[in-house]
């Protein structure tokens, strides 16, 4: 099995097999990570370049460790956010590291649409680790192996996206993917960090977290920006967190087994107390490892035609 | 000299009628109009079944010059003009510097001299165009300036919008007004909408424009003076100049080309040659916008042409600038969008591009009647062809068109007597 695409620039263009065939595919590869020994030889020979516009600790990381436990050459490219508009332009920076062999670029911008500008400029394939407000693919993606594990189905389970929906990434890649794969989606938070015409993208919106939250199956908790307040979007971090911030009386709104999901990096005691954020609910640091073998699956997925069982025997 | 244009069809704005005649121009101006005309000393132009039209006058184009030739300047842009079928064009004063003096605006005359296309420029309405102090209207008024705008720097300060109009009567300039809010629209990059939410790009709500278009038209009322509102883009706009018009107050407005023919949607794959202010809106714009021209409350189209280079484009959306290289599509894109799908007569059509701007800004008329100037557009309505943007003259490549199969191409211009021909790949073929 292979996906049979160039690039990978947003859950909006995977079917949902495309994405069940991902999620399944992360399966085998959460395995390799448990070995003494996380390395497959598969993509021996290739090259990923990460090429990144924006700060990132975790995706960046996760997406090197992906490629380099199946045997791919890595190199990373860092562009201060700064230096974008004086320095060389993403074309040519992009023909340069085509030229150079790489055989899939991975970009994280702050702009959106940037992955997709790349993708036209370059042969080489393009993920997207990010872009603008626009899509975050392997977020979701890991968002959604991470539900899978845990609640063994998508339909008809009901899942709330809690914070800053305007602004984020997050929140659209996982309402394309999980809407596809049959859940109910949320969004909560206050009107202006929501974007409009949302639920024209077939989710609910809510604009009080008793409401919003109620009866949920999973809660994934967005950070918030604490620049957004300056720009006059909410009054204060303080009446965020009391309206916003998911505590244990919010929580208590949600069915008894709720998950909690949070893309990180948290804000801690902000949009989610350090009570959740470290108690039996939430799945965070999981969503950290399940990162590794979803972007290891979409690597194997898009670079190599073999089957998946060769390399989890 | 003589030109001899046989077998035409001749539009007529002022009596609303087409009809089938020759024209004789001597001299730079119209010496007879008959069914048939024999003028043996006249060269003679073949129109077979076009349409001879008054020239048509683009009362919104930017030029660049001074300061952005490496994007257009005054030759390129006034040839892409005649290219388009414009007999006239209005530049904007938002150059390096400024038009805000006298010495820019003579300096803008000068290089008009050797453009194959009358340029009129716009004066800024403020120093520097930083919308605090009035610019030196009295001088700008004499050196030449057709009318007063700062442009795209929208005035924000109501005061000075209103000192601005004021000031203006004792010309009796029409002052052109970019309306915009800049705080509504921040750093929005397209049309605040579900094409904005789905693609995370900034959105600039329809409120940035509306909210500076109902300014506006209360303080042209107070004022009484000639309000003009550049490139329409909103439904709500359309209203609230319908109502200040059936009211009384001096206020015209303009549309331009691609706020007819393109939505948001148009978007979706991040070409940022879709990426222009007033953002590309919603069908419903769009048929408010038809309204608007239908009945009157619209008066112009003008192209509100922005050329920009290659590199300026080609990189991430937001880093993009704003705007659409039109000069060269205006025409074949409303005589398919409009004309041939019924929104408006051929008749009604060269009244929003020729009669009506030319008659809002005081040029020379734009009838076809013995003894005056001649100054003409000969359309094709059958020529059928792509758009091709290396085709270009103008320097600015940047349109959203490349490639749209297009009905009604301008073939031939008149300017002072003088005839410009269309060159465009395919035309000989198709056309003559």
């Amino acid at each position: 099995m292979k996906l049979k695409r160039k690039d990978v620039l947003g859950l909006q263009d995977l079917s949902a097999e495309e994405i069940n065939l991902i999620l399944d595919t992360a399966e085998p590869m959460k395995e390799i990570l448990a070995r003494e020994i996380k390395k497959v030889p598969t993509l021996r020979g290739r090259s990923v370049i990460t090429l990144f516009y924006e700060p990132s600790t975790r995706t960046r990381t996760s997406f090197e460790l992906a490629a380099k436990y199946l045997s791919a050459d890595t190199a990373s490219i860092s562009v201060a956010a700064s230096s974008v508009q004086k320095g060389e332009s993403l074309r040519d920076t992009a023909k340069t590291i085509e030229v150079m062999g790489a055989d899939v670029i991975i970009i994280r911008h702050s702009v959106s649409g940037a992955p997709h500008f790349l993708a036209r400029t370059v042969n080489a394939r393009v993920i997207n680790a990010g872009d603008g407000a626009h899509e975050h693919p392997t977020q979701a993606l890991l968002d959604m192996f991470t539900i899978k594990e845990k609640k063994g189905r998508f339909a008809g389970l009901k899942v709330a996206i809690l914070g800053d929906i305007t602004h984020s990434r997050v929140a659209r890649s996982n309402i394309w993917g999980l809407t596809k794969l049959g859940a109910e989606v949320r969004v909560v938070g206050p009107p202006t960090l929501m974007p409009p015409f949302i639920q024209d993208l077939g989710v609910k919106v809510f604009y009080r977290c008793e409401e919003g939250l109620e009866d949920v199956d999973v809660i994934n908790v967005l950070r918030i920006q604490l620049e957004r307040q300056q720009k006059g979007l909410f009054p204060s971090i303080r009446e965020y967190t009391r309206l916003f911030g998911l505590d244990e009386k919010k929580l208590r709104y949600a069915k008894p087994d709720v998950l909690v999901l949070h893309p990180g990096p948290v804000n801690r005691g902000i949009e989610i107390s350090p009570e959740v954020q470290d108690g039996p609910h939430a799945a965070i640091n999981e969503q950290v490892t399940n990162g590794v073998a979803v972007r290891m699956a979409l690597l194997y997925l898009l670079m190599s035609g073999g089957e998946v069982n060769e390399i989890a025997s | 000299m003589k030109l001899l244009l046989k077998g035409g069809s001749v539009v007529d704005p002022l009596k609303e009628r087409v009809l089938r005649l020759d024209v004789l121009v001597e001299e730079g101006k119209i010496a007879a109009l008959a069914p048939q005309i024999e003028a043996p000393d006249a060269e003679i132009i073949s129109i077979d079944e076009r349409l001879v039209c008054p020239g048509f006058v683009d009362m919104h184009c930017h030029l660049r010059e001074p300061g952005e030739e490496f994007k257009e300047t005054i030759l390129t842009g006034t040839r892409a003009a005649g290219r388009g079928g414009f007999t006239a064009v209005v530049c904007m004063g938002n150059t390096k510097p400024p038009a805000d003096s006298r010495a820019v605006i003579e300096f803008m005359k000068r290089q008009v001299e050797t453009a194959p296309v009358p340029v009129y420029p716009v004066g800024c309405a403020t120093k520097e165009r930083k919308g605090e102090e009035l610019a030196e209207i009295g001088d700008l008024a004499e050196a030449g300036a057709i009318a007063l705008s700062d442009d795209g720097n929208s005035i924000m300060s109501s005061e000075v919008m209103r000192r601005v109009l004021e000031y203006s009567r004792i010309f009796d300039l029409l002052v052109i007004s970019h309306c915009e809010d800049r705080n509504l629209s921040g750093n929005g990059v397209m049309h605040e909408g579900f094409m904005s939410t789905l693609l995370g790009l900034r959105g600039i709500p329809r409120a940035a424009e509306e909210v500076h278009v109902a300014r506006d038209l209360i303080l042209a009322e107070m004022t009484g003076a000639r309000l003009h509102i550049a490139h329409v883009s909103s439904a709500g706009s359309v209203q609230l100049i319908r109502e200040a018009k059936s009211r009384g107050v001096r206020v015209t407005a303009e549309v331009a080309p691609h706020h007819l023919c393109l939505t948001d949607a148009a978007v979706q794959t991040f070409d940022t040659n879709t990426k222009v202010n007033p953002p590309l809106r919603t069908k419903h714009d769009i048929e408010a916008l038809c309204a608007g021209l239908r009945d009157g409350t619209i008066d112009v189209i003008a192209t509100d042409h922005a050329p920009h280079t290659a590199e300026e484009k080609e990189v991430e959306f937001n880093y993009a600038p704003f705007g659409i290289s039109g000069l060269e599509t205006a025409v074949p894109l409303m005589w398919e969008y409009l004309v041939t799908r019924g929104v408006l007569s051929p008749v009604e059509l060269v009244q929003k591009m020729a009669f009506n701007p030319a008659r809002i800004l005081g040029l020379p008329e734009r009838v076809i009647e013995v003894g005056k100037q001649a100054h003409l557009t000969v359309i094709d309505p059958h020529l059928k062809l792509p758009v091709r943007v290396k085709d270009f003259v103008s320097l600015g490549k940047n349109s959203p068109f490349d490639g749209w199969e297009l009905q009604g191409w301008p073939v031939l211009i008149i300017v002072s007597g003088e005839a410009i021909y269309a060159e465009r790949t395919g035309a000989g073929e198709k056309g003559d």
